[in-house]
């Protein structure tokens, strides 16, 4: 029986219970309870099932290294698979559900793989499930799946809210016991700039269990005194409940607080992620205790030694009535003295090693407990609870001496040093073969920006397990100057490393000794892959799955290559560990994505007229960062009936196009006619001020990147249209060849996207709307031809007007201040009532400018067409000696006379040919692929001829007009099509020119 | 995350802020260029394991190109400078040698 | 090599295993081999192996500077498709997709190719277009796809949130007989089947120099010795440009850094392969259950095996919007690999300036699903002098502009 003890608990406040609930049952705890605590406090030592084999699973650990005791917590949106309860800080109401059995905790049908677990070695499924091929996918594969995974998956959409932050400091003290707390005084005092985090809600780590004096107090009064005096320091920040994730290169440190967990829907963000800059880092991370490897180790009740001594002194929970005590070091005594300090039965303490001599046995041997030198475990007996121990020589093979009934079993064997802070940017580890540990090697640190160490490692995280060396260690990490601090402990004698118990174990006993509870690793999987050749301790790791459980091996990890070792007869750091990777423990995926979610998943760029799209039936398009209508549906209208809308009545009266989202890039000074000259295909120096023309940009390969068309403003002014999606890439291209390449030019660009709206008014009625609104602009043919602009009023805005066509309609595009976008908008949707003016979206967009034959970039072109492929060789100067692409077109592939040139596709019938399709030749390939010639790149019903228009990149298509392809669809259809003229609509340009 | 310090803005500038873009001081071949020399410019970027020229934009700060001496298998900055720089100055160059004695030196 | 069989296990399962052997047999290097591959990766491995199935050539050593899968091989997200757009790329990867089928029963190790289907969704018109331009091209190459709608999507991945505020899906290119294998297993199985054929397969053993005479390869200087070879297959993904230096030619490579992350294990809540380009993410779940997450590179030059944290932010983000049950489950591990990236964003398979020396390399962001096709290629190109599915894979390529670019439609070449 585990059960609260009557007095003492230092975290726990006996005026405060709180209810809970697990498995349904009702349960009561005391606030200041871990959930580990409260579940023991009401003898619930069985609180789930392991990975393979369904083993009864008990609490082993108090804090973040605990393998076993996961549960489903919360209800609803609120449910969260996995929560580890021995970090779970009790709270009124919670609700926990035990996880990966079926149909119950204490009867799991899956505890069947426990009984074939020799049919069921380390790496057996690569052996077997090879025949029949398909069982795989269809039988074993969904059993596997099925009888592994742990926790359920959530459901709902996440009720809670999570927060990112920036810290910055010069020091970031990580772990909050008496090493973290003195390094962070040092550094303190000493005026720098301090983060100082602890992953629990307490402070003091192990001083204040284990009853540690610090000059010349409890361990418990320093703590609050030291917590105080940083609390008065401006320059100290101080954070409890935060735990250092993962260190990242120049010393960015991810810190994850959990702010509600322990009070869920009380309106604060559940989770805060920290980003801190951290000019270096203390690890002050502590060390964790490692098991023991014995027979029937992982029975529910067995746990180690230091955990079972936080439970009786931090929360006065018992974990059972008589508790035997196995060890290869003198620390775990301390719990022998803690148990009995309780009033509860130590029946002995089973110590490896062969003479045992220190104060801290002699102490415990004052207290009439037996003292077991040289001896081990041969068994734990019992299933889902321990009922007693069989005891051998630890020298031995395992021949019971004596069998000690008991309810619990505390192992020790020794500690390891949390390097993980340390390793996460490349920090080395030494072995200390004293303390049989890995310890950060000072000698290779991991270094910063500028090649200097950026973390130090402190107190025990540093392999100062001592209370008096780990105060002087993390005095001396946080830079302090005067004297450290004082500890006084009982001296400790040396450990003995103790891998297995006992030495001699034949195979049976091996099979039962556990390294990866969690994972149901055995001594005997590391041993079977070491005799497969599995030798890289990578290779043991990926194929045991040895440390791969949610702990990440913090507890099976020294032990299993320890055991690898031993097997392949090398010593410990040749075999060396795995790689340590963030985050030291799990953290939330709410927490890595913050608030970016929903409507700030990511920004989003309006232009001036959104809301006016919005309430008039826009149905979006996302382009880039942007969204522009793909058209504006009318109620009781359908996308395709809405598009052919907008054409028809832009063709034949007015349309009106937020084109806004077009880029507009000012290039200015003596040197940007010439600039431009090598920015585009075609000539820009020549072009007359008041005049457009439509230009291309190639990249250095030759391959088409942007279009659009440029004004000359004034002598040294030119403006370039960019396509929406180009703007900010065509402006950064610009100036990296400005900055970095032709430095010595004199030009200035200016992106003004943003700065101006801009509205295309298109149509028959485009002339008579405009003037219409009045203003100074003489609109007429003679004075503002095709090709021109001019600037002044329309309305009382003041406006530039280029009159240019992507549509081949009379067009005028407009642009004005992006403050009076909307009322421009407006305005013109006003006067246009009498000539029934009607806004266009994309869609129409598209259609209107394939039925004239103009391309669109990202249609026509997908970064592997050159200008030539498209026929627009006229749009490529002869004349100029060098422009950005130039000498990319002259490689052979470029003037290969068989391309794939643009056509357009007609179809007899007047169907609409598959977007996407592709134009099969005769034969197959070498890989024997259908040969093609040639593939659809736009392709609508066209609402003004009522037929099916396509373009198309065909080989050498434009010699091979009349010709008719067959285009096989994925429909299943073939369609049928004749290569025509690209240019559908009005080929001679009577209608843009009126 | 790198931190690199913007030579033109003076901010030490977060990787966030950042645009990266490939080699420095590579030299363009335009019209007129043998197929070898083309080639290399386009693709034969030099990618070693150790000191590296490396183009940066201040992409979310002050809008700059500038230049930096990195180490690829480290993460260390030697040192940034300005984008209208052929070469890379002569004090990185030297910081470089103290630091990586075995490094080939940069050749254009 | 004693064949694995369930048999076998049970046969092994009486005695406490202790009768297996060892699944590849430890080697020292012999003076010379008729050919050496630089790297026991899968795409390594995989090349040996076919060498010797394919070709008769079994006189080969497979050294391996580390453990021996230990570089992308075994640190990937397992995606396994082949829709890819254009003809030499669907080629490859179709030959390595259907050779996966089959790859437990050719090797006698469960690799565990799980043909759960990949799916690519569309999120913009952009990418509907492209999708459906790749599934058109697919039909002619021989390869299976689809583009199927939103209500198929959501039919077949009921956790996906095809009407998120930002970027609702609108389709996606459906790859039934896609899907993932163990990854570790690949290597391991090839380094097997490898071993069973007499090659030698050298764990720890660091290439130092490329032997040369007249412009021809003559063997490696390496950590344990010189070795001599006629036909030397560079296969080192992550640090190909080292060993082209070695050899005295320059590759279009630079090396970056990718990540992934998985969750914690949950129990089955997804069977296919989900990739969401527009927003930058992919996720599958693993047999153990663990959500499996992988997103974009870093932009910057860089060996460390680590990438930059932002990137695991936006790749998050993006799953968590198209994905919302994720947000309460935890990340366990993140890790990063070093890619090559080409100039085109295309694998090199080919044959180089210095006669005898053979190079595989800059598979990118997407080299696991490519390992049995790889090898296949690459040891016909080391045994003949040519292959048809390498022709195209050249290094020369670039010189004449003949680009293989997959990001013309809307992929991403993972």
């Amino acid at each position: 029986m585990s059960t609260r003890l009557a007095q003492g608990g230092r975290l726990i406040d006996r005026q405060k219970p709180l209810r809970f609930t697990f498995n349904g049952l009702p349960m009561e705890g005391y606030e200041g309870d871990t959930m580990a605590a409260a579940l023991l406090a009401n003898d619930r030592m069985l609180v789930g099932r392991s990975f393979k084999y369904h083993r009864p699973r008990g609490i082993v650990a108090s804090g973040a290294e605990e393998p076993n005791a996961l549960v489903g917590l919360g209800e609803g949106a609120r449910f969260e698979p996995n929560q580890r309860v021995t970090t779970t800080e009790l709270f009124d109401g919670a609700s926990a559900i035990s996880q990966n059995h079926w149909p119950s905790l204490d009867f799991d049908i899956g505890a069947i793989n426990a009984r074939l677990a020799r049919f069921l070695p380390a790496g057996f499924y690569y052996k077997m499930f090879i025949h029949p091929r398909p069982f795989w996918k269809h039988v074993y594969e969904p059993f596997i799946r099925q009888s592994a995974g742990l926790g359920r998956a959530p459901k709902d959409r996440d009720p809670d809210r999570y927060e990112q932050a920036y810290g910055f400091c010069d020091v970031a003290v990580v772990g909050g016991g008496v090493a973290g707390l003195a390094a962070a005084l040092a550094a303190g005092r000493a005026g720098k700039r301090v983060w100082l985090m602890e992953q629990a809600a307490h402070w003091g780590g192990r001083a204040v269990v284990d009853g540690v004096t610090v000059d010349g107090a409890a361990a418990e009064d320093w703590v609050a005194a030291a917590l105080a005096e940083l609390g008065g320091m401006a320059n100290v920040r101080v954070k409890a409940r935060t735990m250092a994730a993962g260190l990242y290169d120049h010393g960015y440190l991810l810190a994850y607080e959990r702010i509600a967990d322990h009070t869920p829907g009380d309106g604060r963000p559940r989770h805060r992620l920290w980003r801190i800059r951290a000019g270096q880092v203390i690890a002050a991370t502590g060390a964790i205790e490692r098991p023991l490897a014995f027979a029937g180790n992982d029975v529910p009740g067995v746990m180690l030694a230091s955990a079972v001594r936080d439970y009786a002194v931090n929360w006065a929970v018992s974990p059972g009535d008589r508790t035997v005590i196995v060890t290869n070091n003198d620390d775990a005594y301390r719990t022998a003295l803690a148990l009995a300090d309780a009033g509860l039965v130590v029946p002995a303490v089973v110590d490896a090693r062969a003479c045992v001599t220190g104060a801290l046995p002699q102490a415990v041997r004052d207290r009439g407990i037996r003292v077991l030198e040289g001896r081990g475990i041969a068994k734990v007996k019992g299933g889902k609870r321990v009922t007693g121990v069989a005891i051998c020589a630890q020298a031995g093979e395992g021949s019971v001496l004596e069998e000690i009934g008991c309810d619990a079993v505390a192992m020790s064997g020794g500690w390891s040093p949390v390097v993980h802070l340390w390793s996460h940017c490349g920090g080395k580890l030494a072995w200390d073969e004293a303390g049989a540990m890995f310890r950060p090697d000072p000698a290779r640190p991991p270094t910063g920006a500028d090649g200097a160490a950026m973390v130090v490692a402190a107190g025990a995280a540093n392999g100062h397990l001592q209370a008096a060396d780990c105060l002087a260690d993390a005095h001396a990490a946080g830079g302090g100057t005067g004297a450290a601090p004082t500890a006084v402990t009982e001296a400790e004698a040396p450990l003995e490393p103790v891998w297995i118990m006992p030495q001699g174990a034949g195979p049976a006993l091996r099979a039962k000794m556990w390294l990866d509870y969690q994972n149901d690793v055995k001594v005997s999987d590391v041993q079977l892959a070491a005799r497969e050749g599995y030798e890289s301790v990578e290779h043991t790791k990926r194929y045991t799955t040895l440390g791969m459980a949610t702990d990440q091996g913090k507890l099976s990890n020294i032990n299993g290559l320890a055991v690898l070792s031993e097997a392949l007869h090398q010593p410990i750091p040749a075999t060396g560990t795995t790689t340590f990777r963030p985050p030291y423990t799990p953290i939330s995926l709410a927490a890595i994505a913050g608030e970016a979610k929903g409507e700030l998943f990511q920004p989003l760029r309006r232009t001036p007229m959104h809301d006016w799209h919005e309430a008039h039936g826009a149905y979006w398009e996302p382009v880039g960062h942007w969204r522009r209508p793909y058209c504006y549906q009318r109620s009781g209208e359908g996308i395709e009936d809405a598009v052919r809308r907008e054409v028809r009545n832009t063709r034949n009266g007015l349309g009106l196009l937020d084109a806004s989202t077009l880029g507009k890039i000012v290039v200015k000074g003596p040197d940007a006619g010439r600039f431009l000259d090598m920015l585009y295909t075609n000539m820009m120096s020549t072009l007359p001020v008041g005049k457009c023309r439509y230009g291309l940009m190639c990249n250095e390969q030759g391959f088409l990147s942007d279009d659009g068309v440029v004004a000359r403003l004034s002598d040294d002014t030119w403006l370039c249209h960019t396509t929406s999606g180009g703007a900010d890439r065509i402006h950064g291209w610009m100036e990296d060849w400005l900055q970095c390449e032709w430095w010595d030019w004199k030009v200035y660009t200016a992106n003004l996207t943003e700065q101006f709206a801009q509205v295309a008014v298109v149509g028959p009625k485009a002339r008579a709307v405009l003037e219409k609104l009045g203003g100074d602009i003489d609109l007429s043919a003679a004075a503002l031809p095709f090709m021109h602009w001019a600037e002044g009023t329309l309305g009382g805005i003041s406006a530039r007007v280029f009159r240019i066509s992507f549509s081949g309609e009379l067009s005028y595009e407009i642009a004005v201040p992006a403050g009076q976008g909307r009322a421009f908008w407006e305005q013109l949707i006003a006067a246009g009532e009498d000539f029934g003016v009607m806004p266009y979206g994309t869609e129409a967009l598209h259609i209107m400018r394939a039925e004239k034959g103009f391309i669109m970039i990202g249609d026509e072109t997908d970064g592997t067409v050159i200008p030539q492929d498209l026929g627009l060789d006229w749009a490529i100067s002869k004349k100029k000696a060098d422009f950005l692409g130039k000498r990319g077109m002259e490689r052979t592939h470029m003037t290969d006379p068989n391309r794939w040139k643009l056509v357009g596709l007609e179809t007899p019938d007047g169907s609409v040919i598959p977007d996407g399709a592709y134009v099969p030749a005769t034969g197959v390939n070498a890989n024997g692929q259908k040969n093609t010639q040639g593939r659809v790149t736009s392709t609508y019903h066209s609402p003004t001829l009522d037929r099916g228009i396509a373009m198309a990149l065909v080989l050498n298509g434009p010699d091979r007009m009349g010709e008719v392809l067959d285009i096989p669809g994925i429909d299943g259809k073939v369609y049928r099509a004749k290569i025509v003229s690209p240019v559908f609509y009005d080929p001679e340009g009577e209608k843009q020119n009126v | 995350m790198l931190i690199l310090t913007c030579p033109c803005c003076g901010v030490a500038a977060e990787e966030t802020e950042l645009q990266p873009g490939g080699e420095a001081h590579l030299k363009r071949f335009g019209p007129g260029s043998s197929d070898d020399a083309f080639e290399a410019y386009m693709f034969a970027r030099a990618n070693p394991k150790g000191v590296h020229f490396e183009r940066w934009r201040h992409a979310y700060g002050c809008g700059k190109w500038f230049l930096a001496a990195r180490c690829t298998a480290t993460l260390e900055v030697f040192g940034t400078y300005s984008a209208q720089t052929k070469e890379p100055p002569a004090e990185i160059v030297t910081k470089i040698r103290a630091k990586r004695p075995d490094w080939a030196g940069w050749s254009a | 090599m004693k064949r694995y069989s369930v048999f076998a296990v049970a046969r092994e399962a009486l005695r406490n295993h202790q009768g297996w052997d060892r699944a590849w047999a430890k080697a020292d290097p012999k003076p010379r081999y008729d050919a050496i591959v630089v790297g026991a990766g899968g795409h390594g491995l995989a090349s040996a192996y076919y060498l010797g199935r394919n070709h008769g050539i079994t006189n080969v050593a497979v050294i391996e500077k580390g453990w021996l899968g230990g570089g992308n091989t075994g640190r990937n997200t397992t995606i396994i498709r082949s829709n890819y757009l254009q003809d030499p790329s669907a080629a490859i990867y179709e030959k390595s997709r259907s050779l996966y089928e089959t790859l437990s029963q050719d090797l006698n190790y469960n690799i565990m190719f799980s043909p759960r289907g990949v799916m690519m969704l569309a999120q913009t018109q952009h990418e509907v277009r492209g999708y459906l331009r790749t599934a058109h091209a697919n039909a002619l190459q021989g390869v299976a796809t689809e583009f199927i709608g939103p209500e198929r999507v959501k039919e077949l991945v009921p956790i996906i949130d095809t009407n998120g505020p930002r970027y609702p899906v609108l389709g996606a290119l459906w790859q039934p007989r896609a899907g993932t294998a163990r990854h570790d297993a690949v290597a391991w199985g090839y380094a097997r089947a490898c071993s069973a054929m007499g090659m030698d397969i050298i764990q720890n053993c660091e290439v130092t120099g490329i032997r040369r005479e007249g412009g021809k390869v003559t063997g490696v200087e390496t950590t344990k010795g010189a070795i001599g070879c006629d036909r030397l297959g560079i296969v080192v993904a992550g640090h190909s440009s080292q060993l082209a230096d070695m050899a005295g030619f320059r590759l279009p490579i630079e090396s970056v850094a990718l990540q992934a992350l998985v969750s914690e294990p949950i129990k089955p809540c997804m069977d296919v392969v989900v990739m969401a380009n527009t927003v930058h993410g992919y996720l599958s779940q693993s047999d153990k259950g663990e959500m499996v997450i992988g997103g974009g590179t870093d932009g910057f030059n860089n060996y460390t095996q680590r990438g930059s944290w932002h990137h695991i932010e936006e790749t998050v983000r993006a799953l968590v919007e198209t994905f919302p049950m994720l947000s309460r489950l935890k990340m366990l591990r993140q890790w990063g690999g070093i890619v090559d990236m080409t100039g085109d964003r295309s694998p090199i398979i080919s044959k180089t300036p210095v006669e005898g020396v053979f190079v595989n390399c800059g598979w990118g962001t997407g080299g696991f699903k490519a390992i049995p096709g790889s090898g296949w290629a690459m040891a016909e190109l080391m045994a003949k002098g040519a292959s048809p599915l390498a022709e195209e894979f050249s290094m020369f390529r670039f010189r004449e502009g003949k680009f293989i670019d997959e990001s013309v439609a809307a992929g991403v070449a993972h």
